[in-house]
């Protein structure tokens, strides 16, 4: 089975000044379907690099990046877009959610992009919240909810156009233990669904969820292992 | 890729965020959308006025027939003192050359004359008209030149006028104050104290530009002459041309043998005027058209500073929403996407104040219409150049802003605050 994921030699260098900086320097990287990958490392190790390069929010200034066969080194930014929409779902540890439109909406907003039918959307989308247990919030607005209810609103999001993989960046960061616990769970039982789940975080106990952790340190791939059998 | 219904989809869901914006922001965007509308205002204000004005002055031309032209020594309509003093030097047009003229005159079908001037204190009995009534010298033929026929008695007759009799029609208005419950006709009115016998009266013609066009008295032009000329008194000749194809032929006859009883020489201009309801309309639309080349500068000018404040508006509206053109970067909207969204809300901003500025400009053209008692003209054209207007200035000013949002990059904007 060809894999999901597959970064080759990827660097990415910004210019500060006159200094460049190798945020990555040289990471490969093979993701295949249904793992549950934590990427962890220190700040400034390059780990929101790999996430946002992952994301296809970045794209690398040397190596080769392959998602599901679609060389995604190569793309401009509407390809990037595109590859977005219908491929990764992104739940953020500040959630980021549209603050003035419902629950509902917010998880619609994929779809709107992806060009799906207005009654379609609605279908999908409440059907999305109820998975995460929020069927009686759909109207509610993000000031409306509480911190685990906004985060699942944000995985409802992240569900709703059937992504390959689901990005999880600091997720429970912002939330209570007892929040931040039912949503590992959620994420944990999308995983057991055969969802791809790639966490990060810098919480020994949440990495601790996954399967198989990844080392980022100064930009390189320090240490990757499986840490549980499927 | 971007397909028709994706291109709906995107403005359907632009225009909700562009409410929700607006919505958010109630007075930067009315401020916003004052300027819009203050230039719409303008533009479709003075022409609706215009329009009404210019139809009024069409209806109220038709006082002459079609194939009617007058003769005169001052021009219909003067715009300021332009040109006064050439004018004032021309000979007044005298009794004498009238009656030679209508001698001599083969092509038109009727010629008569008018001079006017104003009476006060027109008596009957115990009753007094204070305010000034127009008191008109005329022929057989006068009553037909306003447009305006006996309703009761008798008109003037070339024998009233050889006579030089003192005899005088009545338009209603003389009629309602003088005569409220009697008969008028055969009764003796006093004007400036001297006695004229009503023979009769004429058909109510209603207001034009704001004022009664019954408020006359008409006698015979020898009568008038006789006792209420001065020096500037000077006649008015009215030449029917039998149809508007002998039009010019006769308005060249009527030159030619005008010139000849002036003796104006040859080589010079001619030392009176033709006035026309083509020329009137034309002279009109002359003025008019200074008007609207005025009010358009300022409404170009106004729309400008407009179009730069939906600029400045828009620039804040996108650096407010950089988290948000972020988020909705990172769950899959396109740099199309986010171009649209600002543009759809710049276009509905400016759009939104010029339809208000097109209600108002309206409502505020047919207060003239009003003011001058004329049927009010609602101009459609201009009105959907206007929309259009604010669609360019939508577009042309939002472009910039809306380019910007959609450059932005999605890391630095979700990580913004």
């Amino acid at each position: 089975m060809s894999s999901l994921i597959s970064l080759q030699n990827i660097k990415r260098h910004y210019e500060v000044g006159d200094e460049i900086v190798r945020a990555l320097d040289g990471v490969d990287l093979t993701i295949n379907h249904n793992e549950y990958i934590s990427i962890m490392g220190p700040s400034g190790s390059g780990k929101s690099t790999l996430m946002n390069m992952i994301g296809c929010l970045d794209t690398p200034s040397s190596g080769k990046y392959e998602f599901e066969g679609e060389l995604v080194h190569d793309m401009d930014d509407n390809q990037l877009a595109s590859i977005r929409n219908r491929k990764i779902g992104f739940v953020f540890q500040t959630f980021n959610l549209l603050p003035k439109a419902t629950a509902l909406h917010n998880v619609e907003v994929p779809l709107i992009y992806s060009n799906i039918p207005k009654n379609q959307r609605i279908d999908k989308a409440s059907k999305s919240l109820t998975e995460v247990g929020l069927h009686d919030r759909m109207y509610h607005r993000p000031n409306e909810l509480s911190g685990g209810q906004r985060q699942r609103v944000a995985i409802a999001r992240a569900l709703v156009n059937d992504p390959s993989i689901i990005l999880a960046d600091e997720p429970t960061g912002n939330l209570d233990s007892k929040s931040g616990a039912e949503i590992m769970n959620i994420l944990d039982s999308l995983y057991s669904r055969g969802n791809t789940i790639i966490l990060v975080t810098h919480e020994e106990y949440i990495a601790n969820h996954a399967h198989r952790i990844i080392n980022i340190f100064d930009g390189k791939i320090k240490d990757d292992k499986i840490v549980k059998k499927k | 890729m971007f397909g028709l219904s994706r291109t709906k989809n995107g403005i359907m869901e632009s225009f909700r965020m562009t409410i929700d914006a607006i919505r958010q922001n109630k007075l930067r965007s009315i401020l916003t959308l004052l300027g819009i509308s203050i230039g719409v205002f303008s533009v479709i204000g003075v022409m609706t006025a215009i329009r009404t004005l210019e139809s009024s002055v069409e209806s109220g031309l038709n006082v002459f027939g079609t194939n009617t032209f007058v003769i005169q020594k001052w021009p219909g309509i003067r715009v300021g003192n332009h040109g006064d003093e050439k004018y004032r030097n021309r000979k007044n047009i005298d009794y004498p050359q009238y009656e030679e003229f209508k001698r001599r005159a083969r092509m038109p079908i009727m010629v008569s004359v008018s001079e006017g001037t104003s009476a006060r204190n027109v008596k009957y009995r115990d009753k007094t008209v204070k305010r000034s009534i127009e008191l008109i010298g005329g022929d057989e033929g006068t009553i037909r030149t306003y447009n305006t026929y006996i309703a009761d008695g008798r008109n003037v007759t070339t024998d009233d006028v050889h006579s030089v009799r003192n005899v005088c029609l009545l338009g209603m208005d003389v009629v309602d104050r003088l005569f409220p419950f009697e008969d008028p006709i055969g009764k003796t009115i006093q004007i400036r104290g001297l006695d004229y016998n009503v023979i009769g009266i004429t058909e109510r013609k209603g207001e034009a530009f704001g004022g009664s066009q019954d408020n006359y008295i008409a006698i015979p032009i020898t009568n008038f002459l006789q006792h209420f000329k001065n020096r500037w008194t000077t006649l008015s000749i009215s030449v029917e041309a039998p149809s508007a194809e002998e039009y010019d032929k006769t308005m060249d006859e009527a030159i030619g043998l005008l010139r000849a009883i002036r003796k104006v020489p040859p080589g010079k201009e001619n030392d009176f005027e033709i006035e026309s309801n083509a020329e009137m309309i034309e002279r009109f639309s002359g003025f008019t058209s200074g008007i609207k080349l005025f009010a358009l500068s300022i409404s170009v000018i106004a729309l400008l500073v407009a179009g730069i404040g939906i600029m400045n508006i828009m620039l804040v509206s996108v650096t407010d929403r950089i988290k948000e053109i972020g988020i909705r970067k990172a769950i899959g909207a396109t740099r199309t996407d986010i171009l649209t969204q600002f543009l759809t809300e710049a276009i509905f901003l400016s759009e939104f104040g010029g339809i208000v500025g097109v209600i108002l400009g309206i409502a505020g053209g047919n207060i003239v219409a009003v003011i001058f008692k004329v049927p009010a003209v609602i101009p459609f054209d201009w009105a959907l150049y206007g929309l259009i207007v604010c669609s360019i200035i939508g577009i042309g000013f939002g472009i910039y802003p809306a380019w910007r949002a959609s450059n932005l990059d999605p890391i630095e904007s979700l990580r913004y605050e």
